[in-house]
């Protein structure tokens, strides 16, 4: 029975990867029972990750092994970490899985698109609960293959070229990532993800080497994070239906390259080795400057989804400048922003899906008055927006809080500058969007009222509610914020 | 130094003529005729290498130029039909890159 | 008991399909049934005999070479016969349907097939220099005709200059048995090693003739001229066997030889030169199938780049580039096979394979284009698949050998494979706006669609089972490197 218990990070990725596979058996023909399949997947998998969270609050170690090749195994383990991505990948499923469902209520190749929907959750789940760099490469490989289908699901030219862009990107990073897992394995054998890492006797004889296999990592993961030059494919994949980039764009994808960066630099290289070889400082200036670039980029989008997108290159290195800076109180900033920029995120998405699928609404100048067309849907963009600006007690105020108070403590100073600048132009680029909405009138003709579908207003209200509520209750014992101080205190206490 | 076998002599000159044609030719039916050419060069030579072994002829490069000799007349009947079918098609001047 | 079984797995298939073309179109419900089962029967026993006690060895007549023919399953031989058992037990299952009682050329296919097959093991199985190239002939001449099934006219021309290079690449690989024999006094594989090394010019000479008629038989780079339209023309059935199978088995007997009788010659210089024959095929095959305007020419030249991967095993030349030759070799086999019967059912489905008119193809023929997508995963090298382990191997063991040049290879040719599958994916899914696509054809059933599917799933398992077909492989030959 341990045997059991102890691989339940094979389960839980089972779930996703069962669903898939009985979707894709299934085809077209059973169009009635798919939502079934889907919600059932989405729950059991969100049952057991309630059990491994109970667990791994206990201290247990998940930890499963499949061995490759001698010295090359599938590791697939659950520390806090894992359990942080998994708890936020599980419960944005099941809300993203009842919004596609409605999203996609008469749309064709519905067996095709929520297959590999499936999928990308399994390839997700993988990366979370990877145990070393090469099971981590598996499934990051697996998601970029897993989530082109769904970006070229509409089958016209544009999001066919939206595909191509998209795989450059990927493939690339992926290329590159590979290179350097072969180089740190010559160099350094294999080795499981390990806090603190277990490179630092390598330092003074290969320094050099160790700082290129550091490129390449970072280089490999950055894609996906969109960290600027990198960027380029995140806007472009716009092209994909809605539930696509709220769920791949705003969490899956560019949270596994976020996470990606958080496990090189904590538990492959580590905080001393960072400090040591003198890496830190240049991601950290790599982040600010996607910060700001994103943001400014942002201001000048006309298209809602678009500018959603721009705010994501921008939001998401967060993340990344937080483990960056290398004290315990901007990590605790970048990790819980991997939680409250997804709940903050997938809300605003979800709402721009709701404006266009009701309303045909697209463009930003299109807004005007919407706030009395669909109030709830509204309410939920204005919450999303504010939380995003960083608003007190709204969720990305704790992520800016924290990061700002990390700064500090590593005496960098200007990094509080790049938080006030990008604290302006999100509200330059947000506001906007909110005076439209609520204070102008609606345009001739297009007075209806008309609230989204239930189907896809629910998910939006929840993640929506959720957002606030991981700000409002970030002090309490399980909230993302203490989940990630556990972890923090793990990584910085040898 | 003894002067070279004249048997020599002659399986190199077919061996070279056959490759010589096989490169230049491109004829179809020239083709398989250098083939055939440089096939009883290498056919030769191991006539020859028979002929040096210590101890008098060996038999065993016989049976494998018997042996060669069978193979080559199948093939090469197989290559004269494909050769015939391909000319009256008309278009046995070029390769088949095109379909 | 178990000595026999390399007998079998030879005569069993050669003689069903003589059989076959005696008994002709009377026998063709069942016969090919019956003679498919035994071979993959015999083939398996055969593989699990060899994993369970060690290699075995059998002298036909109980005549002891020189003069008798002896046959050895070694590792690397066996895991050749298994690939062949796999490869073609599924390729004949989709041959039953396509090659089946409506083919009024199916009587040919069957009994050229099952020579086909069992000359393929006879190959693998040879221990003897000139056995080989007898088993070399007879793999041409069986393989050559199951081109033409496609309809004479079409292949015509893509048969004969595939003759003519056959031809001419045995010939030139048996000059070099011959003056091995000349040197040696013996052809057994295990015995001529020394004389090679010690030969002077002689020896080398010998050494190149034997390489490069194998290279030219083997299509690599710039000997492939023959193989795109031969392979591209065929029956679907054929090109998977040509692509997974035939020409592989002459990449096989270069590593068999290199690391066996010719392992003391191997000039670090020539080996390099191997290396970027395999670099060249890579880049230059990948952007040949890029271009291709037909989908089974962009398999047919994906063959051309994907054995080149085989050959960056000559520079290396360490363990870990040994297993992962093999190991490409055994995951192409079984990916390309899957390739070319998809593409296959999309030639039966739409009746032209032009690439850029694939439009809307996912919704009709969506089991089909997975299986392409799938094995396509396994040709580009990415996890978790069999194609990711061999070039995992490869990849460590140009790092380990301090060649990275290779590494760099190896990941643009991972990337141009990506571009050239991906570019057909793109036009399958495209959406025909208004009417599916004007079909002339059926829906090919399930029995020619599964296999297809099959093979592309195991070409992913693949990615899981590298430690026992590695184990049964065995490490690298001793005296190599």
């Amino acid at each position: 029975m341990t045997g059991i218990y102890e691989a339940m990070p094979l389960w839980v990725l089972m779930t996703s990867l069962v669903t898939a596979l009985i979707i894709f058996t299934a085809g077209e023909p059973w169009h009635r029972l798919r939502p079934v399949i889907n919600l059932v997947g989405a729950s059991v998998k969100l049952a057991l990750v309630g059990v491994m969270l109970w667990g791994v609050q206990l201290g247990h170690a998940f930890m499963v092994r499949i061995p490759l090749l001698p010295g090359l195994d599938i590791v697939l383990h659950a520390d806090a970490l894992t359990m942080l991505f998994v708890t936020l990948s599980a419960i944005l499923w099941l809300a993203t899985t009842i919004y596609a469902i409605a999203y996609l209520e008469h749309a064709p190749n519905r067996a095709r698109f929520f297959g590999f929907f499936s999928l990308c959750v399994a390839a997700t789940m993988g990366i979370a609960s990877a145990g070393n760099l090469l099971t981590f490469f598996i499934f990051y490989e697996m998601l970029t293959l897993a989530t082109w289908p769904l970006v070229v699901h509409r089958g016209v030219p544009k999001s066919m070229n939206a595909g191509r862009i998209y795989l450059q990107y990927t493939l690339g990073g992926g290329a590159v990532f590979l290179l350097g897992i072969a180089l740190l394995y010559t160099l350094a054998g294999p080795s499981d993800f390990i806090a603190g890492g277990e490179l630092l006797h390598l330092a003074d004889e290969h320094a050099g080497a160790l700082t290129l296999i550091f490129l390449l990592l970072v280089a490999g993961t950055g894609v996906k994070a969109a960290l600027v030059p990198l960027h380029g494919w995140l806007p472009v994949a716009m092209a994909a239906p809605a539930p696509v980039s709220a769920l791949l764009h705003a969490v899956a994808v560019v949270k596994a390259g976020a996470f990606g960066i958080v496990r090189i630099v904590y538990d492959v290289f580590g905080i001393e080795l960072m400090a040591l070889l003198d890496l830190g400082t240049p991601l950290a200036v790599i982040a600010s400057v996607t910060i700001i670039y994103g943001s400014l980029l942002a201001i000048r989008q006309t298209d809602l989804k678009r500018r959603l997108a721009y705010s994501t290159v921008s939001q998401v290195s967060y993340i990344t400048l937080g483990v960056a800076l290398g004290s315990p109180l901007a990590s605790i900033g970048g990790l819980v922003h991997l939680v409250h920029q997804g709940l903050t995120k997938i809300t605003l998405f979800f709402c721009a899906g709701a404006y266009a699928e009701t309303h045909g609404i697209h463009r930003i100048d299109e807004l005007d008055g919407i706030g009395r067309r669909m109030p709830w849907t509204t309410a939920m963009l204005t919450l999303g927006a504010l939380g995003m600006i960083g608003v007190p007690p709204l969720a990305g105020f704790v992520s800016k809080w924290y990061l700002g108070l990390g700064a500090v403590a590593a005496e960098q100073y200007w990094i509080i500058a790049v938080l006030l600048a990008s604290t302006v132009l999100n509200a330059i680029y947000f506001l906007p969007l909110l005076h439209r909405a609520w204070f102008r009138p609606p345009r001739q003709g297009e007075a209806d009222p008309g609230e989204a579908h239930p189907g896809l207003l629910g998910p939006t209200l929840f993640t929506g509610l959720a957002a606030v509520g991981t700000g409002l209750f970030a002090g309490f014992g399980w909230s993302p914020l203490a989940w990630v101080e556990v972890i923090v205190t793990r990584e910085y206490t040898p | 130094m003894t002067l070279p076998d004249p048997f020599a002599l002659a399986a190199a000159a077919l061996l070279a003529l056959g490759f010589y044609g096989f490169v230049v030719q491109r004829h179809p039916l020239r083709r398989l005729l250098a083939i055939n050419v440089f096939g009883n060069g290498v056919f030769m030579t191991l006539i020859l290498v028979a002929r040096w072994m210590p101890g008098g002829p060996d038999p065993i490069p016989h049976a494998m130029v018997l042996t060669g000799i069978v193979i080559a007349v199948s093939a090469t009947a197989m290559g004269l039909a494909l050769v015939r079918r391909d000319l009256r098609q008309g278009d046995g001047k070029d390769g088949g890159d095109r379909d | 008991m178990t000595e026999w079984v390399p007998v079998l797995v030879v005569f069993v298939p050669f003689l069903a399909g003589v059989v076959q073309f005696m008994a002709g179109r009377r026998v063709i419900a069942w016969w090919p049934v019956l003679a498919s089962v035994a071979t993959v029967a015999v083939s398996l026993w055969l593989t699990f005999a060899v994993a369970a006690g060690g290699g075995i060895e059998h002298f036909m007549g109980g005549w002891q070479p020189p003069l008798g023919i002896a046959l050895r399953a070694d590792g690397l031989a066996t895991v050749m016969i298994l690939l062949t058992a796999v490869v073609g037990g599924l390729v004949s299952v989709y041959a039953l349907e396509a090659h089946g009682t409506g083919d009024p050329r199916a009587s040919h296919f069957w009994a050229l097939w099952l020579m086909l097959w069992g000359s393929l093991n006879a190959l693998f199985l040879s221990a003897d220099l000139f056995n080989i190239y007898v088993t070399l002939e007879l793999v041409t001449l069986a393989a050559i005709p199951l081109v033409l099934l496609a309809g004479p006219e079409k292949t015509v021309t893509a048969a004969l200059r595939y003759l003519q290079f056959a031809l001419f690449g045995s010939l030139l690989y048996l000059a070099g048995v011959a003056l091995t024999y000349g040197l040696a006094g013996s052809l057994d594989l295990a015995l001529v090693g020394p004389a090679l090394t010690d030969g002077g010019i002689t020896g080398a000479v010998a050494a190149t003739c034997m390489v490069v008629g194998l290279l030219v038989k083997a299509a690599v780079f710039p000997f492939h001229v023959w193989l795109p339209a031969a392979h591209g023309g065929a029956p679907a059935a054929v090109s998977a066997i040509l692509s997974a199978l035939v020409v592989k088995a002459a990449v096989y007997l270069l590593l068999r030889l290199w690391t066996g009788p010719l392992a003391g010659l191997a000039d670090g210089l020539v080996a390099q030169l191997m290396g970027a024959l395999g670099a060249a095929a890579i880049l230059y095959g990948s952007i040949q199938a890029f271009r291709q305007e037909r989908l089974k020419l962009v398999v047919a030249y994906s063959t051309v780049a994907q054995l080149g991967y085989m050959l960056l095993f000559f520079p290396m030349a360490v363990a870990q580039a040994w297993e992962g030759a093999v190991y490409h070799g055994l995951s192409h086999g079984v990916a390309k096979a899957a390739l070319f019967l998809a593409a296959g059912n999309v030639l039966v489905y739409l009746g032209h394979d032009r690439v850029r008119d694939l439009k809307g193809l996912d919704r009709s023929l969506s089991v089909s284009l997975l299986a392409f997508g799938i094995a396509g995963v396994s040709i580009m090298g990415l996890p978790p698949s069999g194609g990711f382990i061999a070039k995992w191997l490869l990849l460590r063991a140009s790092l380990e050998t301090g060649q990275w040049w290779w590494a760099v290879v190896l990941i643009s040719g991972g990337l141009l494979a990506a571009a050239y599958i991906f570019r057909v994916l793109r036009y399958a899914f495209l959406q025909a706006p208004d009417r599916p696509p004007a079909t002339t054809g059926p829906i090919p059933p399930p029995i020619m669609a599964l296999p297809a599917t099959l093979l592309a799933l195991l070409a992913i398992a693949l990615g899981f089972t590298a430690a026992p077909l590695l184990a049964l492989l065995g490490g690298l030959p001793e005296g190599t490197g």
